[in-house]
């Protein structure tokens, strides 16, 4: 290699190694190997020389013209390498630190449980019916076989509203739900399958009592419904429920004005560890039997025809046990902490093949 | 209903223990509401007697006692404090290891002052069982040593309470019990025959009956010569271990018979009988003293008992206090009656008062057993108290209770799903009472027994008044024809065990179930969800609120305030959730919660209607994080919540327009109306009223909303088509209108919409502007306008008509100038 061309390199290589930023090194790279750069100038040089001359020459120069580019490229990846590295570390931050904070929302426990009801007898095809809070005497008691005298009137302490002109019956708040069961009967020909949730009312107040509570209530009716499908109906909710495939339930005789036979139901617990589906101990948890003839004759059902059960539970009772909730009263307080500790995340709704 | 296991022995016959006992009585519908022993924990304390007291040689107040407690405790010495121990005195006697309850402590053998002390010597404080506690408890005098003092006292005895249900007034008797155990297998009912006492002489005291819809059949009957007192001991046991107090031994004689048979009575002094008649009669807004020292008025709905005098008894309810017997009764009149369930139930009612007996007589009493009570009484009278009875005297007539039934066996299997044998199902009917009339292979005819007022009564319908006639009516017949056999299935089960019934689960109706839920009810809960996902809290608020913050919110009819309500505040059906709403975010920011954001879907209620309201409230702050400030809620968060429950309830956002007019509880100049149409109201939102904020006791901000669920459309099922994905990029450009401030914004977007329909696929707003370079009493709209040419790019020149064609628009809707 001649001396200028040794020099040349030289000085490029030692250029190169010199920039330490982008720009500098541009300036290396366009000063050689640019339009007007010395290298370029040297092979623009090469047409002007004699063929014999020209052909070494132009070898020397091609050579290190190809070493020169790798250098400029080699410094340049270099260089963006650095100057990316420097970046990322500029740019670090404090990822231990929170995020920006969002308020999370939660549903009530009560609207939890009635999901969660839904989901179960939906599944045993029953559906949804809803009726007023505000109820007519007959709907909440005397289609119901429970007359103005009847002794189980005086244990629902009743709220009464004002006579309004137009309706010669009483209103009342409904002490349960029962009245949808009227009106149910009542539009839609059997046979039928429904729940009832909602509010109720009763004028008590205590640490056990609140003037306002939810029932769940149940309706089926049919050609051959018995008692024994009312048990099988009561026994699957109940396990499924409280998610107990072995949940021990115990059927008791009882007395209600709109069903007969009548019977209270209790599920197996332990009164020294509070589990429920477990131990020696019995817990009543809900009220139901086979719907009373008269009640079906009031709503225009013969009794010789149709015949069903009808079932009653108070979803508060049955979310305090399943949840270990230990206050009725702490559910309308609307103590963002207690709401916060026992409501339940929106995007969990209660399905069935995610496991209520 | 509370009775002891020892009065139970004394009508059933059985080796049945306690836990079977029970177990039973749950089973067959007697609910065991608690068992009771109150011999159980003070079972080690003995009878013993002082066989010699001496003063302790240590100690002044001390005595020395040799004690005879009986076998293993015959000579013990026990150092008392008791100023009343004394030589010779019959004593309760705990021995070492004695778990004493009153004292809480457990006794042990020691040394007192250097006197050995081998046992204590106790008060009946010290049982825990009364307050008495001047020294020890005084025994008579020749109690026998060593006995139990629990079983010596008669508090042995385990007391069962049951809840009885209203249609068994035959077990409000123990009697009535023990026939029921009996029937379910276990034991035998031991035989009632009362012995009729011959009377000797006419009674002085005569019935008549005046009112016999209230009083069918009436008994009397007059004992003279009797000597009233304290009842026997066995006697005031039984009542006082059931909770009763003893009065006097005629007294008692009458509370006796009402918990044995559950057959109410009532005796009079005869001598404060004025006229020597009673009568059954009709009140007349006379005031009277009842035995429980209140004064009643009584209406002609009333059935009373009264002499010349006036009235002397609440037929069925309660006597009077002129006319009761007390000790120095000489002479007294028996009553024994049969009254009107829904008569003695509604006086008992609109008196407000409620007794023993009449309990009994509101859930119907044994129809055939007045004469035989009546002679059951006497007897007992004549023995505790002596005396000669006069001749039965009576008005009315027995009343014709005779009813059959008839069941169908195989009704036991299609109702209650258990295929009971026919001679099991016979044969329990009959331990009941039931008497077999006729038999076939099919059925059994039987005769309902007099106590048995639930079984085979005629029906009372209260049919609905829009049922088609002749429905009605065969539904009716329905009832009548198989009624009794129904209460005729319900006691073989009840007997037989509804555990004996085997479980079947209902049948399916299809393969997959439908939806549960029906489009409003299912929006319903799309509702909460998305309230809660955007960061709300659900809570569930009582439906009656005070009128007070009713009339806040909208009103305070008087039609629904609540004619009885539980407290003062709670007396006004709320006319919306946020009622409620306000009074949890007063009571968490008093708890220093405030910045928090609650929901509610429930129910709203006005005069015409009841109407279901999601309702929402933010309060306080959002919260601070770094480099964003903490920001009083505002009202587009309500907004926003009320449009994100529309949109994800169906509701088309570009079919929404929003009104300035919001209800009085809202910020007249910072709310709105959202509504479809212009009718249509979907939903309210805003700040709250600065005057609500203070009448409500709330010293932070905050906004709310109502979406009015059930105004909104039904959601149409429509099938989407496809989407147009242009394969051209968007055009985006800004256009800044300056409008009067009296135009809606709102105006100005949807003009920019629906300038050029095809070619505008998007308009937001970005900037809202007054101050300088803008006129008085306007201000500047800034939007981004989408443009999404479908075929091709658009040309500059189509930009610019596209343009003209917006500006164009805006003007002629808002009289907008472009800026």
């Amino acid at each position: 290699m001649s001396d200028d061309l040794d020099i040349l390199r030289h000085e490029v290589l030692s250029e190169l190694a010199a920039v330490t930023d982008l720009k500098a090194w541009d300036a290396v790279r366009v000063a050689t190997l640019g339009k007007s750069g010395r290298l370029t100038g040297l092979l623009k040089a090469l047409g002007k020389m004699a063929p014999e001359e020209r052909k070494l020459r132009g070898v020397a120069l091609n050579r290190l013209r190809d070493e020169l580019t790798q250098a400029v490229e080699e410094r340049g990846r270099a260089l963006e390498a650095a100057a990316l590295e420097a970046r990322l570390v500029a740019e670090r931050v404090d990822v231990s630190l929170p995020p920006a904070p969002v308020q999370q929302g939660y549903i009530h426990p009560i609207s939890r449980a009635i999901e969660e009801m839904t989901a179960i007898f939906g599944a045993m095809d029953f559906q949804v019916a809803e009726g007023p809070d505000i109820e007519t005497d007959w709907h909440n008691f005397s289609a119901l076989n429970t007359p103005a005298h009847h002794p189980a009137r005086t244990d629902h302490d009743t709220f009464y509203l004002p006579p309004v002109p137009g309706l010669d019956v009483a209103r009342v708040l409904r002490t349960q739900t029962s009245g949808v069961q009227i009106r149910t009967m009542l539009a839609q020909n059997p046979p039928i399958r429904i729940i009832a949730p909602g509010r109720t009312y009763r004028a008590d107040h205590d640490a056990t009592h609140s003037p306002m509570f939810h029932q769940c209530e149940g309706l089926v009716i049919g050609q051959d419904i018995t008692l024994g499908h009312l048990k099988g109906c009561l026994i699957d909710f109940l396990r499924a429920f409280f998610g107990k495939p072995d949940m021990p339930v115990r059927f008791r005789s009882s007395y209600f004005p709109f069903t007969e036979p009548s019977l209270e139901v209790d599920i197996g617990w332990s009164r020294k560890t509070g589990e429920i589906g477990a131990g020696e101990d019995w817990l009543e948890v809900l009220g139901a039997g086979m719907v009373h003839a008269r009640v079906l004759a009031n709503c225009g059902l013969d009794p010789r025809t149709w015949q069903g059960f009808a079932f009653g539970m108070g979803v508060e009772r049955l979310t305090m046990l399943k949840n270990g909730i230990p206050d009725l009263r702490s559910f309308y307080e609307s103590d963002i902490r207690w709401l916060r500790h026992y409501g339940s995340d929106p995007l969990a709704p209660a399905m069935l093949h995610e496991g209520v | 209903m509370k009775f002891t296991l020892s009065w139970l022995y004394d009508h059933l016959e059985t080796q049945a223990t306690l836990a079977e006992i029970c177990t039973t009585l749950n089973r067959i519908g007697l609910e065991v509401e608690s068992v009771e022993n109150r011999g159980a924990a003070i079972q080690p304390f003995l009878t013993a007697r002082i066989v010699e007291a001496v003063q302790h040689p240590n100690a002044d107040r001390l005595r020395v006692c040799r004690v005879d407690a009986g076998p293993g405790f015959e000579n013990v010495q026990v150092v008392c404090g008791a100023p009343n121990a004394r030589t010779g005195l019959s004593v309760i006697f705990a021995p070492p290891g004695t778990y004493v309850p009153g004292l809480d402590i457990t006794i042990k053998k020691g040394e007192i002052r250097g006197e050995a002390s081998g046992g204590m010597l106790c008060s009946l404080r010290e049982l825990g069982l009364g307050a008495e506690s001047d020294g020890i408890a005084e025994l008579p005098e020749d109690t026998l040593p060593g006995q139990s003092y629990a079983d010596f006292a008669g508090l042995d005895e385990v007391v069962i309470d049951i809840a009885i249900t209203p249609n068994r007034g035959d077990a409000l008797g123990v009697r009535g019990i023990a026939r029921d155990l009996a029937a379910a297998g276990l034991g035998t009912l031991r035989p009632w025959l009362a012995e009729a006492v011959e009377g000797h002489f006419p009674s002085p005291v005569e019935w008549a009956n005046t009112f016999p819809e209230a009083c069918p059949w009436v008994l009397g009957r007059t004992i003279r010569g009797v000597k009233n007192g304290p009842s026997p001991e066995w006697l005031r046991n039984r009542l006082e271990s059931i909770g009763l107090r003893p009065i006097s031994a005629l007294v008692d004689i009458t509370n006796y018979f009402c918990f044995d048979l559950g057959r109410p009575l009532h005796v009079f002094d005869a001598g404060r009988i004025t006229g020597g008649r009673l009568t059954v009669c009709r009140g007349s807004g006379e005031t009277f003293r009842a035995l429980d020292g209140r004064d009643y008025t009584v209406t002609a709905e009333e059935c009373v008992i009264a002499d010349q005098a006036g009235v002397q008894s609440l037929a069925g309810i309660m006597g009077g206090e002129a006319s009761g017997a007390d000790d120095a009764t000489t002479d007294v009149f028996v009553e024994c009656a049969l009254f009107d369930p829904v008569r003695i139930s509604l006086s008992a009612r609109r008196l407000g008062l409620s007794s023993d007996s009449s309990y009994r007589f509101e859930r119907g009493v044994d129809q055939a057993l007045p004469v035989a009570a009546l002679e059951a009484a006497t007897r007992m009278i004549i023995d505790l108290c002596g005396g000669e009875a006069s001749e039965v005297v009576s008005a009315g007539e027995p009343p014709r209770w005779e009813r059959t039934a008839s069941l169908r066996f195989d009704s036991l299997a299609t109702l209650g799903g258990l295929a009971v044998p026919a001679d099991e199902s016979v044969h329990l009917l009959e331990k009941l009472g039931f008497e077999v009339r006729d038999r076939t292979a099919e059925k059994v005819d039987v005769a309902v027994p007099a106590w048995r007022n639930d079984v085979a009564q005629m029906p009372v319908l209260a049919q609905g008044d829009i049922l088609p006639a002749d429905l009605a009516r065969a539904a009716a017949e329905g009832v009548a024809e198989i009624e009794a056999e129904r209460d005729l299935v319900e006691e073989v089960l009840r007997l037989k065990g509804l555990d004996a019934v085997p479980p079947v689960s209902l049948p399916r109706l299809g393969a997959v179930p439908g939806a549960a839920l029906e489009p409003r009810l299912a929006r319903h809960a799309l509702a909460r969800r998305v309230l809660a996902a955007r960061g709300l809290t659900e809570t569930v608020g009582f439906s009656f609120v005070s009128s007070d913050a009713a009339a806040r919110f909208g009103g305070a009819p008087e039609s629904l305030r609540l004619l009885n309500p539980i407290a003062s505040d709670l007396d006004q059906m709320r006319p919306t959730p946020l009622v409620s709403l306000a009074a949890a975010i007063r009571a968490n920011s008093a708890r220093g919660w405030a910045d928090i954001g609650l929901f509610e879907i429930g129910p709203a209620f006005s005069e015409q209607t009841q109407q279901c309201i999601a309702a929402g409230m933010r309060a306080g702050h959002t919260p601070r994080s770094p480099g964003v400030a903490a920001e009083p809620v505002s009202l587009w968060a309500a907004k926003a919540d009320a449009l994100e429950i529309l949109r994800q309830l169906g509701v088309n956002p570009e079919a929404v327009t929003t009104t300035a007019d919001a209800p009085g509880w809202y910020h007249p100049g910072r709310s709105g109306v959202l509504r479809q149409g212009p009718k249509l109201v979907l939903a309210r939102f805003g700040e709250l009223h600065p005057s609500v904020l203070r009448a409500e006791g709330i010293d932070v901000p905050v906004v709310a909303f109502e979406v009015l669920l059930d105004a909104l459309p039904e959601p149409k099922r429509r099938k989407k088509a496809p989407p147009a994905l242009s394969a051209f990029q968007p055009v985006r450009r800004d256009f800044a209108f300056v409008v009067s401030d009296d135009v809606a914004g709102e105006n100005v977007l949807r003009a920019v919409r629906g300038a050029e329909r095809q070619l505008v696929t998007g308009v937001s707003l970005f900037d809202v502007y007054a101050g300088p370079h803008v006129p008085e009493g306007h201000r500047s709209i800034g939007v981004e306008v989408t443009l999404q040419p479908d075929e091709r790019s658009l040309t500059d020149a189509e930009l610019e008509a596209v343009s003209d064609k917006i500006v164009a628009a805006v003007v002629k809707a808002t009289g907008a100038v472009l800026r």
